[in-house]
């Protein structure tokens, strides 16, 4: 399949208790209004629940919503749940309430991107099908 | 003036009651120029048309509010919602605000806690103290009202699920404080029906979460009259995205909803329904938000009358307490939020609420630190002493534009709450998703105003500027999260293990049957058995609802 024909397909998640998805929920269907072929998870997911769906649904790029404080915590460990599946290479993006002193640690832990409040959708829509396109290039060299 | 024989028996009855019980703040409410400021204003020509649609405060159908004299004779209770980290922080906070001048205290819940996990269970990682205090046995809740004598304030506890759970320990608290248990006043929040569509903290599926509420509204008629055994909330579905009239209808149809289940286990509506209370949200657009307020308290004492046939005014008052909207508040110069917290605290004590919480201004990216939590505090206190809007009952009435607001409120969201009785009631279009769809649609919406530009918000899609430095955030330790857990495995070694395992043997039982469960939680509770104990034997009778995306 070839990229153009190839519809990207991602995970949007809730990782841990909160319950507040109109975030994850609004990013998801702006998601496939742009084209993109989007699973949600419904809430209260674990991140081994996450990455056994990343892996089932074939998906070529994660986005994790929080917005309770335990980005630190849940966030690497869904990359981490995706290496003990063997997909380590599916990346993952996040977003919520997470104060801007955090991304460095999120970022070397593996997230890729990560938005808050006030982002404007197309720069996450543009990150979403940026993470998406180097995973199906590095698949395809791999 | 031309009068009405409803305004004198008004007068005579429901003012004159209300004056000697409670008299007014002054003895004379006047301007800066010393003119007297009108008790209640009311039209040239009392109609019929006017007392059937708007009346007398404290008189059905409560448009113009639940008291005769309203924040002339009380203001309204300032309730900042706190709680964070451990039961020993938060228990200094709770001193911090009451010292502050707070008049009621509001208890947050971590996640853990308000679904019915302890701070151990693998599923907790993370979230311990987080979004609020780490309650996992009677020893954090005795910690947590450590010093706070119950019979002298009022406690809201926002939880839903275990709602059963909490309210037992605080009743075991306030038995070993001495203090006797008519006299405790407060709420639970124990509204369940909206977890499902918008908050998230669901634990059983909605029927046997019917069951456990009704238990709760009969044993607390019994022995804590005063306390509310629900706040029904909308707060969190205008929060989830919903629009102001999705907002009243839904409240209201999960309102009728309870109503129904208690009545069906045999309760006498006369009896619980004045422990019914309800809890909004209050957003920026000010007049619609003063509108709603006023279509929602007549649309329910329309529906508990003509419904149901209450006949006490009490079951017929709609009394509610409101935050302002936390979805409106912008992690963009943070300053603006105390701004938009000002007017739409402004639209809550023009809509008539009994208590309000003001979000921070910090409340975008982080738990509020003390000092944001303070001007918060401030901005309901400059309303209430210094605008003069708390000195005339229901200010805004008669205008050509709030009236017609109000009504057409009431009307759309009558609509709407016919629409889903047609379709089997709201546990029905929980379970098919008709409710989540209406919200999600509606959020959808509006997201997508701000994004095209047709809706501003100031400093995010218009006048932008260059951040200021990052702001100082209040954060929770990490070893919050250690602590507690060392805490809850001393607890467990010096309990009574023997009579734990009886009282969940005993509330397994209970469950199983028709039986109160409060009695059985209770006793469970005092031998310090935890939360996440008691939910588990819960879980393994009822089982568990799951969100389906």
């Amino acid at each position: 399949m070839t990229k153009e024909t190839r519809k990207h397909r991602v995970l949007i998640a809730k990782p841990g208790l909160d319950g507040h998805d109109r975030g994850a929920k609004y990013i998801a269907r702006t998601l496939r209004d742009a084209g993109f072929e989007v699973v949600y998870t419904g809430i209260r997911r674990t991140p081994e629940e996450i990455a056994a769906a990343a892996v089932q649904e074939d998906v070529a790029a994660i986005g994790l919503s929080s917005l309770s404080g335990a980005h630190l915590r849940l966030f690497p460990a869904v990359v981490e749940a995706l290496r003990k599946v063997a997909a380590p290479d599916i990346p993952v993006l996040g977003g919520g309430v997470i104060p801007e002193e955090d991304f460095t640690v999120l970022k070397e832990a593996g997230i890729a991107e990560i938005f808050t409040p006030g982002t404007p959708v197309e720069k996450i829509i543009a990150a979403f099908s940026d993470a998406c396109e180097a995973h199906y290039q590095k698949r395809n060299i791999g | 003036m031309t009068k009405h024989p409803q305004l004198d028996s008004w007068q005579e009855n429901e003012l004159q009651k209300s004056l000697s019980r409670f008299p007014e703040r002054k003895a004379k409410f006047v301007n800066h120029g010393g003119q007297e400021i009108p008790r209640v204003a009311l039209p040239d020509t009392i109609n019929d048309e006017y007392v059937k649609k708007l009346g007398f405060p404290g008189r059905y159908p409560f448009t113009r509010g639940v008291q005769p004299t309203m924040y002339r004779g009380r203001l309204w209770t300032m309730r900042q919602y706190a709680g964070f980290s451990t039961a020993a922080d938060s228990n200094r906070r709770y001193r911090y605000l009451l010292d502050q001048g707070t008049t009621g205290l509001s208890v947050a819940f971590d996640l853990p806690t308000q679904i019915g996990y302890d701070s151990d269970d693998p599923l907790s990682s993370g979230e311990v103290g987080k979004v609020g205090v780490a309650i996992d046995s009677l020893a954090d809740m005795e910690m947590l009202f450590d010093a706070i004598p119950l019979d002298k304030v009022s406690t809201s506890m926002t939880i839903n699920a275990p709602a059963a759970i909490l309210l037992a320990m605080y009743v075991a608290v306030a038995e070993k404080q001495g203090v006797a248990l008519e006299k405790l006043q407060g709420t639970i929040q124990n509204d369940v029906l909206k977890e499902y569509v918008a908050r998230g903290t669901y634990i059983f599926p909605p029927r046997p979460s019917l069951r456990l509420i009704t238990n709760i509204f009969k044993w607390c008629a019994e022995h804590t009259p005063a306390f509310n055994t629900i706040s029904i909330s909308g707060y969190h579905i205008r929060e989830a995205g919903s629009t102001a009239v999705q907002e009243v209808a839904l409240t209201l149809a999960n309102g009728c909803t309870y109503v129904q289940a208690a009545l069906d286990a045999g309760l006498e509506l006369d009896v619980f329904a004045r422990r019914l209370a309800f809890f909004f949200n209050s957003s920026s657009d000010l007049l619609e938000e003063v509108a709603k307020f006023r279509a929602a308290r007549r649309l329910w004492a329309r529906l508990m009358k003509e419904r149901f046939g209450a006949k006490k005014p009490a079951s017929l008052m709609l009394r509610f307490h409101t935050q302002t909207a936390g979805h409106t508040l912008t992690a963009q110069q943070i300053d603006n939020n105390i701004v938009r917290v000002t007017i739409q605290a402004l639209a809550a004590v023009m809509g008539g609420t009994q208590s309000l919480h003001t979000n921070s201004r910090d409340e975008a990216l982080s738990l509020p630190t003390e000092a944001s939590v303070r001007t918060a505090l401030r901005t309901q206190q400059i309303i209430a002493h210094e605008s003069g809007v708390a000195n005339t009952v229901d200010p805004l009435a008669g205008s050509y534009y709030i009236e017609q607001l109000t009504d057409r409120i009431e009307q759309q969201a009558l609509e709407l709450i016919d629409t889903i009785d047609k379709s089997s009631g709201v546990v029905a279009c929980i379970e098919n998703g008709f409710i989540q769809r209406k919200i999600e649609n509606a959020s959808y919406a509006y997201q997508q105003e701000i994004e095209k530009g047709e809706r501003i918000i100031v400093g995010v899609n218009e006048f932008q500027s260059e951040e200021e430095n990052p702001p100082e955030l209040l954060r929770v330790n990490p070893q919050v999260e250690e602590a507690q857990i060392a805490n809850l495995a001393l607890v467990r070694e010096q309990r009574d293990q023997t009579e734990v395992d009886s009282d969940l043997q005993r509330l397994r039982d209970a469950a199983r049957s028709d039986d109160n469960l409060m009695p059985h939680i209770l006793a469970a509770v005092k031998h310090y058995a935890t939360l996440g104990e008691i939910c588990n034997v819960l879980r393994s009778v009822f089982g568990e609802y799951r969100d389906r995306g």
